[in-house]
This record gives structure tokens, C-alpha cells and sequence, in this order.
């Protein structure tokens, strides 16, 4: 399991319902079953992850951000999580918004855009900046929604959801030490981890 | 064609339940046999058991070969010791469809009439739904000691069949594997199975239904339904590379004349039709596929609630694996969706795969190592945990 997904499952309570919106390989479900007792389930687009996670016994079906979070019911999970794919959506505020319908929690990570590499290299060369994190042409990238830690909790501000918890996290997944200031952290952070309320969620 | 009648008199393994069973269409029937086959063991705990279902011409030999063909049982690759239905780990239970022709009561079951006498059910033996079958195979649960199974399984119409048991009996049903199936028979599915049964009943040799009176079958309208069927179960892709455009040159047969003549040659894929043809009305009964192809155009889960397919199944608890074939145009994988996304609504635990094959709708009885894999995980998975070792 990569390290900010030990991240993202030390924000999850024990025993509670979970849904993972791209579980990819599974990793995260399984950890959350097995060591926290979790209801964990998975949604994946790539059809190879989704047939080995259910190969696992884990229980995990084809579909994506977009198209499928619209047929669960509110409050289905207590948790829904989204892991370094909010850039590569569709509609990243109706995707954020489907999250909060449906779990009481929102767990979302994206690679920062805001991060001193990529304002340098734009700036430096004039041209769109490529890192190990953005690693494709403009032309050929799935990420069509890149923002910044910033842009985010614009969109948070704007749509009323409550800031539980965030972190700026390392390409390796390492919590990186920007913890304090939101401006430092949008300059150094690669990625960002949100755990997030509903606009009348409880806090606690 | 071949017009011996079939075997009537092989003796099956079955129970027969004297109070019989009320069926949705107000008719009671009784007494009610249901003839079935057992693999591996029952845990002392009775906790272990798999129902398989089988599909509209299957019946209750899955593991073992076929009394009347004498093939393998039609999921053997399946189902048998260290398989992914696994016989040393679970009791797997096979029943003969309600309406089938294996020794459960159907069309060709005896009836007693008020003078007394006895005849074949035939056409009047009474409209069943999937649901019926459903009930008649909880009578043999229950008759088994078993309150909880561990898993129903099946493909096709044996699909309609693990759906109808999730949604009348949820209690029942720890896990659910419904494969290459739909939430409702679909219009196209209605069409095919309308010309399955008009050929037989253009067949003279159906005589109404009463076939039996005269010792005859409709060997001919049968096999003909078996073989337009057969042609839905299949793909473009499969069909041609099993038989592309090659012709077999047999003289002397395949119709009018020798060589020159308008049927003097013939294309293997028609050889093969007529195979499957001939050697089905050796071993299915024709009011049987009247009565079964019946049972599956009335399936739809959103019938008795307005259209809403995922009511059925409101507050379940039951782990559902979907599977679906991305070259099966007879159940197609949008219609898995469908049930996918319907048991999404009521926030059911779901697993959807769509199995990539050029094999069609009979992938599921095909060697698809995926397919495999699936369902080993998934029945593992749901054995862990209902807590079976």
C-alpha cells in the first residue's frame, strides 16, 4: 500500500462504511477489511483492476467518478474517498458534491499544481511543465481538471464543505512538513490530501 | 431426423413433497418432485452450501456426465474438487428447473385426472415464473436442513434464478452470483424464444401438445428451435473462427441432389446447426421449452413495483457479483449494468466484472480463465466473511 494511502486509512474510524472511488488494485479495501473492520467497497474503471480486486474476494465494481456515484442512495457510506483522480474527472464539483451526497465524509487527493517545479517551468520555458507527477503532453494527459491547493479550497469555500482535515503529502506519499501554512504548502506540497463535511455535517 | 422418444423412465435422484407448491399463477400444484444432484459435503454446521442454477436447457447433472448423452455435466470444468466452485469446501446442490424434463415435475409429468386415470401434464400443466422454480428449489433446501446458504450461482436463465432467490428469500442468501443475465427479459429475448416455440408448433408432430398420444415427437420444430436458439448463444467472432466459410462435402446428403444441386454442399456451420439440432430432441422435452422459454419471457424484477428494479431488493444484505461478457449480444453487458446500478440504489454490496471473451453468451460455460478467477475470489471472499474457514 502506497504511504498516503496509510494516510487516507488513518483518517477512516473503525467499523464504518467506505466507499474508494478508483481502488485501483484494491490495496486500500483490503487494509480497511482487515484491519479496521471496515464495509469497504471499490468502484474502478481499468476492468484488469477490477477483476483481479474481485479475484481477491474484494468487493469492487467497473465504473467511474462521473458516471456512477449518482445511483447510490444519500448517506449510503460514512466515508467516500477519491484518491489522485479528481483531476482526471469530468466534472470534478459535481463529482465532489455526489461524494458528500452519499458519504457524510469526503476523502479526496490530487497532485498540486501549485507546486514550485511546475511555476518554474512554466515560467522558464513558456511552455506546459512536465514532472514525474504530470508525466504526459497536454494532448495526451487524462488530467483535464489540474488546480492547486488553493483553486481547492476555493471550490471547498464556495460550496460550503467544512475542512476537517489536509496535508500536503510527497510524490512517495510521505506527509511532507508544510502543515501550518496553506501558502507554503500550495509552493512545496506534490500532493494534497482533503478530508472533508457536508456543509451541515457534524463536526467532531 | 431422430424420433426416438426420450427416456421417460431414467430414475433420477429426487424428493417429492405430497403439499406441493402455490404457484404465482393462484394454481397449487401437488404433489411437486424435484429431482437434484449433491456434490462434496454439508459442514456440520450446515453452513457451506452453493445452489447452482442451471439455464433453460441445462438440468441438475453439472459435475456428472449426462444420463441420456452420457457427456460431462455442462459445468464440470467448473464445479468438482479443487475448481473454483470447489467440492472439498462446499456442498454444492443442483435442482432440475419446475417445468424441466429430468425428473422434475413439468409438462411431462403425470397428472390424474377425476376418472381416475393418468396422463402428461402437456400443455395444460399450469404457467410457471422463475420465481416458482425458485420456491420449488427452497423445498428442497429446507428439505436438506439448510437455512442459510452460502451462495447461489448460476448463468443465463440460471441468472433470473439467483436474483429471484436474493430477492424472495434474502434472509437465505449470503452471496449472490448472478452471471450473463438481465433484470427482466428483454423485448429482443421475447422475440427469439417466440420463433423457438411457433417452430414447434408448425411442427405437424406436435399434435397440440398431445404428441405422446401418438408416440411421436416434434423432432423436427424442436431441433429447429434449438438451432435459431443456438445461433443467439454464439457470436459473429466465435462462429467464424470455429466455422468461417467452409463447406463440407459429403455426397449423397445435405438435401436435393448430388453436386451442382442447390443444397448439394454444405457450410460446417450448418452441419453443426443441425448437430445441436438433433442431438437436443434426443434429450429435452418440447412442452418443456414451451413451458421454461414462457417462464423467462415473464421474468422482470421491476414488474410488481412499478418498473423500480432495485425495490426487491431494498435493505438486503446479500454480497452480489455481477459478471457479464463484453461478446454476449444476448445478455448484454448494459443490462448488467442496469442490475448493477439498481442494486446500487439500495446500497447493496456489489461486485460488477465484465469478462472480456469473443466467445458470446455461452462464454460462461467456456474455459475463460478471468471468468474463473472471478468466481474462485468471489466465493472465497464470501466464505470469509460468513466465517467458514
Amino acid at each position: 500500500m502506497r504511504l498516503d494511502q496509510r494516510l487516507i486509512a488513518g483518517m477512516i474510524r473503525p467499523r464504518t462504511r467506505v466507499l474508494d472511488v478508483g481502488s485501483g488494485d484494491g490495496a486500500l479495501l483490503d487494509y480497511l477489511f482487515r484491519n479496521s473492520g471496515c464495509d469497504a467497497r471499490g468502484i474502478e474503471i481499468d476492468m484488469k483492476e477490477v477483476t483481479r480486486s474481485v479475484a481477491h474476494g474484494l468487493p469492487v465494481m467497473h465504473g467511474d467518478a462521473d458516471h456512477d456515484l449518482a445511483h447510490y442512495p444519500d448517506n449510503a457510506f460514512d466515508y467516500v474517498v477519491l484518491q489522485r483522480t479528481l483531476q482526471a474527472v469530468e466534472r470534478p464539483r459535481e463529482v465532489l458534491r455526489q461524494m458528500l451526497r452519499i458519504g457524510r465524509y469526503a476523502i479526496v487527493s490530487f497532485p498540486n499544481f501549485g507546486h514550485w517545479r511546475l511555476r518554474l517551468q512554466l515560467l522558464t520555458s513558456g511552455r506546459m511543465p512536465m514532472t514525474s507527477v504530470w508525466s504526459r503532453p497536454w494532448y495526451d494527459t487524462p488530467n483535464i481538471h489540474p488546480c492547486t491547493i488553493l483553486d481547492f479550497l476555493t471550490l471547498c469555500r464556495d460550496e460550503g464543505y467544512g475542512v476537517q482535515q489536509w496535508m500536503a503529502v510527497d510524490e512517495d506519499g510521505e506527509r511532507a512538513p508544510w502543515r501550518r501554512s496553506i501558502r507554503l504548502a500550495n509552493l512545496f506540497g506534490e500532493q494534497a490530501l482533503f478530508l472533508l463535511r457536508r456543509k451541515d455535517g457534524p463536526r467532531s | 431426423m431422430d424420433n426416438a422418444i426420450p427416456a421417460t423412465s431414467l430414475s433420477h435422484q429426487s424428493v417429492t413433497f405430497a403439499e406441493g407448491l402455490p404457484l404465482d399463477c393462484g394454481f397449487h400444484l401437488a404433489p411437486v418432485e424435484v429431482a437434484y444432484r449433491t456434490y462434496g459435503t454439508l459442514s456440520p454446521a450446515r453452513d457451506n452450501a452453493i445452489v447452482v442454477c442451471h439455464a433453460l436447457t441445462g438440468d441438475q447433472y453439472v459435475a456428472d456426465p449426462h444420463p441420456l448423452t452420457g457427456k460431462p455435466g455442462w459445468w464440470s470444468r467448473m464445479v468438482g474438487p479443487g475448481l473454483p466452485i470447489d467440492t472439498d469446501r462446499f456442498f454444492i446442490i443442483c435442482c432440475n428447473v419446475l417445468g424441466g424434463c429430468m425428473g422434475t415435475t413439468g409438462p411431462r409429468s403425470l397428472r390424474t385426472l377425476p376418472d381416475g386415470t393418468q396422463e402428461p401434464w402437456g400443455t395444460d400443466f399450469p404457467p410457471i415464473t422463475i420465481r416458482d422454480m425458485v420456491r420449488a428449489q427452497k423445498l428442497l433446501v429446507e428439505h436438506l436442513g439448510i437455512t442459510r446458504l452460502l451462495a447461489v450461482v448460476g448463468g443465463s436463465m440460471g441468472g433470473m434464478q439467483v436474483l429471484e432467490w436474493a430477492a424472495t428469500y434474502p434472509e437465505c442468501v449470503f452471496a449472490a452470483l448472478p452471471i450473463a443475465t438481465s433484470p427482466f427479459h428483454s423485448a429482443q429475448n421475447i422475440a427469439f424464444n417466440e420463433v423457438s416455440r411457433q417452430a414447434i408448433f408448425a411442427d405437424p408432430q406436435w399434435h397440440g401438445g398431445r404428441y405422446w398420444e401418438c408416440g411421436e415427437i416434434p423432432a423436427r420444430g424442436l431441433a429447429v428451435a434449438r438451432m435459431m436458439a443456438h445461433i443467439t448463444y454464439l457470436s459473429e467472432a466465435a462462429l467464424t473462427r470455429k466455422f468461417g466459410r467452409r463447406v463440407r462435402h459429403e455426397p449423397g446428403k445435405g438435401g436435393a441432389g448430388g453436386p451442382g444441386s442447390l443444397f448439394g454442399e454444405m457450410f460446417e456451420v450448418e452441419s453443426y446447426l443441425r448437430h445441436q439440432g438433433s442431438t437436443f430432441v434426443r434429450r429435452f422435452d418440447a412442452n418443456s421449452y414451451l413451458t421454461i422459454t414462457r417462464a423467462m419471457d415473464y421474468f422482470d424484477l421491476g414488474a410488481e413495483h412499478d418498473g423500480d428494479m432495485s425495490h426487491p431488493f431494498a435493505g438486503t444484505r446479500t454480497r452480489f457479483c455481477i459478471v457479464s461478457f463484453s461478446s454476449d449480444w444476448l445478455f448484454p453487458t448494459s443490462q448488467s449494468r442496469l442490475l448493477a446500478r439498481a442494486l446500487n440504489r439500495v446500497a447493496a454490496n456489489v461486485s460488477f466484472v465484465e469478462i472480456e471473451s469473443d466467445k458470446g453468451h455461452d462464454a460462461f460455460l467456456l474455459d475463460e480463465p478471468d471468468f474463473d478467477r472471478t468466481i474462485r475470489g468471489f466465493l472465497c471472499g464470501a466464505a470469509e466473511h460468513a466465517g467458514i474457514a
